[in-house]
Order: C-alpha cells, then sequence, then structure tokens
C-alpha cells in the first residue's frame, strides 16, 4: 500500500510537477525582455553664455550695414571666418567620392534636384538661405569674410530675419515693409549664442518652398513640438535643440544630408549616445546589423504638416480668363496646383519607404544622360550582402520636371526673377524662356526643346523619432502579407518569406499521415469483423 | 496480472518534457513561420529561443544518462524481426495477431522504433540544433561564419519541423497499437507495462 502511494507520488512527480517546471522556466526566463538604458543629457543651447556680449563696446557703434556686423564679431573672434568658409553652409559644394565617379564637387550649387530643380539662378529666393549677405549673381565674393551673416545662426532675440528675394540680406531702410523690418543691430549683436531650433529651423524647416515641403521630418511644428512629435526634441521632454545631435566644432557640423552629400563621413549615429545595446535585448539589439534605428523608431513622418510626395511640372503654366495664374487647394487645404508650380500630391503621417543604405550615395549630375525612367535625382547605395548597409526608412519624392529630349539632360529653369516680364517662370508662365534663360546661368547647352519626365529622389529619414510605445513592432516587416520591407527581397526574413516547395511538401506530409493514421485505425475497427 | 518495468523515472521525466518542449517549439516556431497567430510574433521568437535552450540542455542531459545507464542500446538499430514488425502494423494487428516482439527493458523498442526513433535522435534532432544555432547566430555577413544570409538554414530548419510534425502525428496514433489503447501511453506514465502475452501467463498460472 505504502509502495503504491510512493510510485504515484514519484510518477506525479517526473511526468508532471517537473516537465512543469521546465516549462515554467523556459517560458519565465524566455519572455523576460531587456529594460532600455536611460540616456543622461544636457542641452547644449541652453548653456548660459560665458561672455555678456552687451558689454563691449564695438556691438554699441552705429550698425548701418550687416557687414559691420560681421566685421565686429570678428575682431574678437578671428579665424573663424577661415573655418566657416570652408563650409558647405558657406560654399554650396564639397568634394565628394562617389563610387564609380572618383572625386566630385557637389553641393547645392550645382545638383539639381526635383523640387523647384536647382538653385543657382534664382538666387535672389534661394540664396535667401545662403549664411552670406548678396549672393545675387556669380559676382559674388566667397573670399570676403564680412560677407558672411554671423547673425542668423547665432541671433538669440529671434527679431533678426533675412528678406524675402533679397539674395540673403536682412531688410534696410529702403527695402523694409510689414513683413520684414530693419533688424536692431545692437540688441541683436548684443544677445548672441549657440545657435537653437530657431535658428536652424527658418531654413531646413521650410526648403522646397514651404514649411515641411522638402524633407517630410523638418517642419515648423519642432519649433515648439511634443514628444509624440519628436522624442528627443519634444518640450515635454528632452527638449533637444539641433545640435546637440548636430555636433559641432570649428563650424563644422555634424549630419548629413543625403539630396547634396554623397560620403558616410561625419555623420551622426544614434549609437554615439545610445550605445550599441540600446534596448538591453539581444533579439533587439542583434536587428542593428542590418537595421537603421530610424526604420523601427520613425514609423510615420510628416506627423504635423503634410509633405510634398508629387510634383508635376509638366502641368504647370496654367492661366485664367484674365492671363493670371491661379491656386487650387485639395481637400486638406494643402496645394493641389499652382500655375506657377504645377500638381501636387501632398501628405501628412507617411509610412516611409524602405531601401538598403550604406551611407553613400550617387547623384544625377548636371553632365549626365539620362538613362533610365524614372530617373534618379540621387541614389542610396547599398544591399543585403554589403555589410555596411542597413534597410533605411526613406522619404521618395517624385515627379515629372523639364528634361532636354535631344540632349537627354535635365533642365535648369529661370523660376524666380524680381518683377514680371523679366521672363522668369514664376513671373511670365513661359518655359521656352525660362529654360533658356536658366541653362544660360548655369552654361549648360539647351537644345531649344523639351519636355518633362519623372524623377525620383531618396531622402533617407532621422527626425520626428516617436516615442517607444510607437514604434514599429515584429509584425510590420515580419509578415507574409503586410510587411512593410516586402520590396526588400535579397534576403530571407522569418515571417515574411517561405519556399513553396518546402511548406507545400512539408503539408503533403502531414496529411498524408493524418490519411494514413485514419485509413490505419478503420482497418483496424472493421477487419476483424472480417477475419472471423 | 504480471507487471514488467520499461521506462526509468528520469527516462518518464524525460519524454514528457521533451514532449512539452517540442510542442512548444512547434506552436512558435510555426508561428514565426507565419502559419498563424498565438502568442505574438515576439513572444514567439522568445520562447522558440528559450525553449530550444531547454530542449538542448534536456538532450545533454539525456545523451549522458543514456551513455551511463547503457539505456543506449534501445537504439542501437537491429534489421532482427524488422520485417515481421513492418508485416504486423501492414497486416497482423488487423487480424489481432500477438506482436512479433516482446519488450524488456533493455529492449523496449520494437526494430521499427528503433530504426525511426534513431533517426529522429541522430538525424532530425542534430539538424533542427545546427540550423537552430545557425539561425540564432551565424546569419548576418558581420560574422565570422558567413552562410550568406538565412535561406538555407531557416529552409532546413522548416523541412525538419514538418518531419518532427509528421513523427509525433504517427507517434501518438502508435501509442495505441499496444495490447490495448493505452497500455503504452500508461506505461510512458507509470513506468511499468502489463505483460501481453496472456496464453504464457494463463499457461504458468
Amino acid at each position: 500500500m505504502m509502495k503504491s502511494l510512493l510510485e504515484k507520488l514519484t510518477t506525479f512527480i517526473v511526468v508532471l510537477v517537473l516537465p512543469l517546471m521546465v516549462i515554467y522556466f523556459t517560458v519565465y526566463f524566455g519572455l523576460r525582455r531587456g529594460e532600455p538604458k536611460e540616456i543622461e543629457f544636457t542641452s547644449k543651447a541652453t548653456l548660459a553664455p560665458k561672455v555678456d556680449h552687451a558689454e563691449f563696446e564695438i556691438l554699441q557703434q552705429n550698425f548701418v550695414n550687416p557687414k559691420d556686423v560681421t566685421a565686429a564679431c570678428l575682431s574678437c573672434h578671428n579665424k573663424r571666418d577661415d573655418e566657416l568658409m570652408q563650409s558647405t553652409h558657406w560654399r554650396w559644394e564639397r568634394e565628394a567620392y562617389i563610387p564609380g565617379r572618383g572625386n566630385v564637387k557637389i553641393g547645392k550649387i550645382n545638383l539639381i534636384n526635383n523640387f523647384c530643380t536647382g538653385a543657382p539662378g534664382n538666387n535672389g529666393s534661394c540664396m535667401r538661405c545662403h549664411i552670406g549677405y548678396g549672393w545675387e549673381d556669380k559676382s559674388f565674393d566667397f573670399e570676403d569674410p564680412t560677407n558672411i551673416d554671423c547673425l542668423v545662426c547665432h541671433d538669440k532675440t529671434d527679431t533678426y530675419f533675412k528678406q524675402k528675394g533679397k539674395a540673403g540680406w536682412p531688410a534696410t531702410a529702403e527695402t523694409a515693409d510689414a513683413e520684414f523690418a530693419v533688424p536692431d543691430y545692437n540688441y541683436v549683436s548684443q544677445h548672441v549664442g549657440l545657435p537653437d531650433r530657431d535658428n536652424c529651423g527658418v531654413c531646413h524647416f521650410f526648403g522646397g518652398g514651404g514649411n515641411n515641403v522638402k524633407h517630410g521630418d523638418l517642419e515648423k511644428a519642432l519649433f515648439h513640438g511634443d514628444k509624440k512629435l519628436d522624442v528627443h526634441m519634444g518640450e515635454d521632454g528632452s527638449n533637444m535643440s539641433c545640435i546637440d545631435c548636430h555636433e559641432t566644432k570649428n563650424h563644422n557640423i555634424k549630419g548629413r544630408a543625403y539630396s547634396v552629400s554623397a560620403e558616410n563621413t561625419n555623420r551622426i549615429a544614434c549609437e554615439n549616445c545610445h550605445t550599441d545595446s540600446p534596448h538591453n535585448d539581444k533579439v533587439i539589439d542583434a536587428h542593428a546589423f542590418k537595421v537603421a534605428c530610424q526604420t523601427c523608431h520613425i514609423p510615420v513622418y510628416a506627423k504635423k504638416a503634410a509633405t510634398s510626395l508629387w510634383w508635376d511640372w509638366s502641368v504647370a503654366g496654367r492661366k485664367d480668363e484674365h492671363g493670371n495664374g491661379f491656386k487650387e487647394y485639395d481637400s486638406d487645404h494643402n496645394y493641389d496646383y499652382l500655375s506657377i508650380k504645377g500638381h501636387f500630391v501632398f501628405d501628412n503621417m507617411v509610412k516611409p519607404e524602405y531601401y538598403w543604405f550604406n551611407g553613400t550615395v550617387d547623384h544625377y549630375l548636371i553632365d549626365d544622360t539620362i538613362s533610365e525612367v524614372p530617373v534618379k535625382i540621387n541614389t542610396l547605395f547599398g544591399n543585403y550582402s554589403d555589410t555596411a548597409a542597413k534597410i533605411w526608412p526613406v522619404k521618395v519624392h517624385r515627379g515629372r520636371q523639364p528634361y532636354d529630349p535631344v540632349n537627354k539632360s535635365l533642365l535648369s529653369v529661370k523660376l524666380w526673377g524680381p518683377e514680371k516680364g523679366d521672363g522668369a517662370f514664376w513671373n511670365d508662365l513661359e518655359w521656352d524662356t525660362a529654360i533658356q534663360m536658366g541653362m544660360a546661368y548655369w552654361e549648360r547647352p539647351y537644345s531649344g526643346q523639351y519636355d518633362f519626365i519623372e524623377t525620383e529622389a531618396f531622402w533617407p529619414l532621422n527626425h520626428m523619432v516617436s516615442e517607444k510605445d510607437q514604434v514599429l513592432s515584429c509584425v510590420d516587416c515580419h509578415d507574409r502579407q503586410d510587411s512593410r520591407i516586402a520590396s526588400l527581397n535579397d534576403f530571407y526574413l522569418p515571417g515574411r518569406d517561405f519556399n513553396k516547395g518546402v511548406d507545400y511538401s512539408g503539408f503533403a506530409l502531414i496529411f498524408l499521415s493524418l490519411f494514413g493514421i485514419v485509413g490505419h485505425s478503420v482497418l483496424r475497427i472493421v477487419a476483424p469483423y472480417k477475419f472471423k | 496480472m504480471e507487471k514488467i518495468k520499461l521506462y526509468t523515472r528520469f527516462e518518464r521525466f524525460w519524454h514528457w518534457t521533451q514532449m512539452a518542449l517540442v510542442l512548444l517549439l512547434i506552436l512558435t516556431g510555426f508561428e514565426i513561420h507565419g502559419n498563424f497567430s498565438l502568442f505574438g510574433f515576439e513572444n514567439a521568437v522568445r520562447l522558440h529561443n528559450s525553449s530550444a535552450w531547454s530542449f538542448m540542455g534536456l538532450a545533454v542531459i539525456s545523451i549522458l544518462f543514456m551513455l551511463f545507464s547503457h539505456q543506449y542500446v534501445n537504439f542501437i538499430p537491429t534489421t532482427k524481426k524488422l520485417k515481421e514488425q513492418v508485416q504486423y502494423y501492414l497486416l497482423g494487428i488487423f487480424r489481432k495477431d500477438p506482436h512479433p516482439t516482446t519488450k524488456s527493458f533493455y529492449n523496449k523498442l520494437n526494430p521499427l522504433q528503433r530504426l525511426i526513433y534513431g533517426g529522429l535522435l541522430i538525424l532530425i534532432f542534430p539538424v533542427q540544433i545546427i540550423t537552430g544555432l545557425v539561425y540564432m547566430y551565424y546569419h548576418y555577413p558581420e560574422n565570422p561564419v558567413d552562410v550568406a544570409g538565412l535561406q538555407t538554414a531557416a529552409l532546413t530548419h522548416t523541412l525538419g519541423a514538418f518531419l518532427v510534425v509528421a513523427f509525433i502525428l504517427v507517434h501518438m496514433y502508435m501509442t495505441t497499437t499496444g495490447h490495448s489503447l493505452t497500455s503504452n501511453v500508461k506505461a510512458m506514465i507509470t513506468g511499468f507495462e502489463k505483460e501481453e502475452h496472456k496464453e504464457k501467463i494463463e499457461e504458468k498460472a
């Protein structure tokens, strides 16, 4: 009796208790998820200035020309002009190595884009965002330090602005209007400091002719956003300024915009602060071999204002019954049609597209001959077997823009001009003249014929990082039907991929086994009666 | 009624723990493969990894057990009575013929079982373990051993998983082919099986 009870107890332990314990610990330890690391941080832009510029006599003088302010700055901050004049903010070009091409000089100064097609020739408007005074034409002196506009980046009063259409000049007594007053140079120059969002955003949030048109992840809502909009810049969170990530030494600003860059250097990496095991969790951290942090942490971009996704210049130039250009809006109050610019598709809360990207980029250069449609304004390099490449979220800006069907090249257009009748497209809505003027400024050949061709430009996303409860989950990619990276087919992705041969034969095997079992059982039931 | 001892405490623990782990591996594995949603993808991955580690740990312990207890002899394949065993399942069983082989502590598996279980233990499980480890550690080109992506490991692992599922189905059915429908399962629980050859027992009595 005792023995049988002991046996039953042993049985209970070895076939139920112990296996369940193994399973319990397997599940308990299996489901444990690492706690992400917290990052300590102090914002640079809010650091108190080391000196009180108001006490400097040289800043008390009666400034009339802002170039005199620059001279005053440089009288103390000597050699800073040398640093600055090497920067791309000044030159709008830099030498870069492009695989397959070698070293080329590229930048806004010679690249064509698929927004307003290109800056040179439209200086009055475009060069408003140059950090200098008066880059009106090719005669601008890049070697004159007093042409540098120190204030646009270092003004802490938010009262200093460059005037529209004045090639980087602020308003003067003659040009001042309701929108732009003459800056109070004493007040501004006595209140300078490290750049904050207002300084950077005034240009970088408005690229492409309006708020968030270009980047999609940089817009004016970031001046005063919350954590939902951008977890780094949210005023209710870390409240970081641009230069906290875009660390700057000797006026060399870290960070790359691949619309104008080509090399995998001087970049900012999330890992710089967050380490390479930010999740403190092996399975998730291992993704970083092949997946950029941005891919999961920027699930949508253009979270507030819409961004341009399609810009069709081919329909631009329509006039109403009075011979004037007109505007039409879509149901979300975004531009749908502008006579001066064409047809747009704007959208917000956009899901990125995903591409392999190793930090190097090719560009359409002005001497290139078009060989494929859509024409790639830039090309992100990378693929699965490239150890430097990661899957990256990208804003792809597509559209149609003027090209020369004879020379097979994208055209540069004179869009902006100071007044009606000067031939600029935005004044007169005549393509042929505007193209001739544009190509002449760029000193490029034009056959005299133009048509429109589809182009696409690739903008890797970095900003508008979401809060952690908003990031992508596994099945956003690891899914058979609806994977965000369905188009990246050069590797096997669990959950998304399977081999039809393997799966079909596998299920056939299971089916045959079941069939055999059922058949055998039936025979076992029926047969004994027959054998009787 | 005579009982013979077939399975030690460790063997019973091994069997049922392995059953639970394999079940967990199958469920989580096919969820990761995209066939259904049960635990959620992330939990499925985590549970698949942890149950794989438990499985491997159990495998090491059981190999040691078999070596030291000489129980490995049960898995040495033999052709003796193999034909009879096959014939039994294809024919004899329908006539309620007696089993062609008898079980004992050092001969608890019939020739067909030796072949199938042996195959499972030395072919399918090692393949699953190796491809699984490759899956966990060696699929990124950054690793010293570059297997150029998951493709090969993943497809082999999937194929192995299908074979395991097929094995389980047939194995479960075969438990009903003892001298009663439940005697085999009972033996794996209690460790003892009632002797089958009633005639002999009656003769002795």
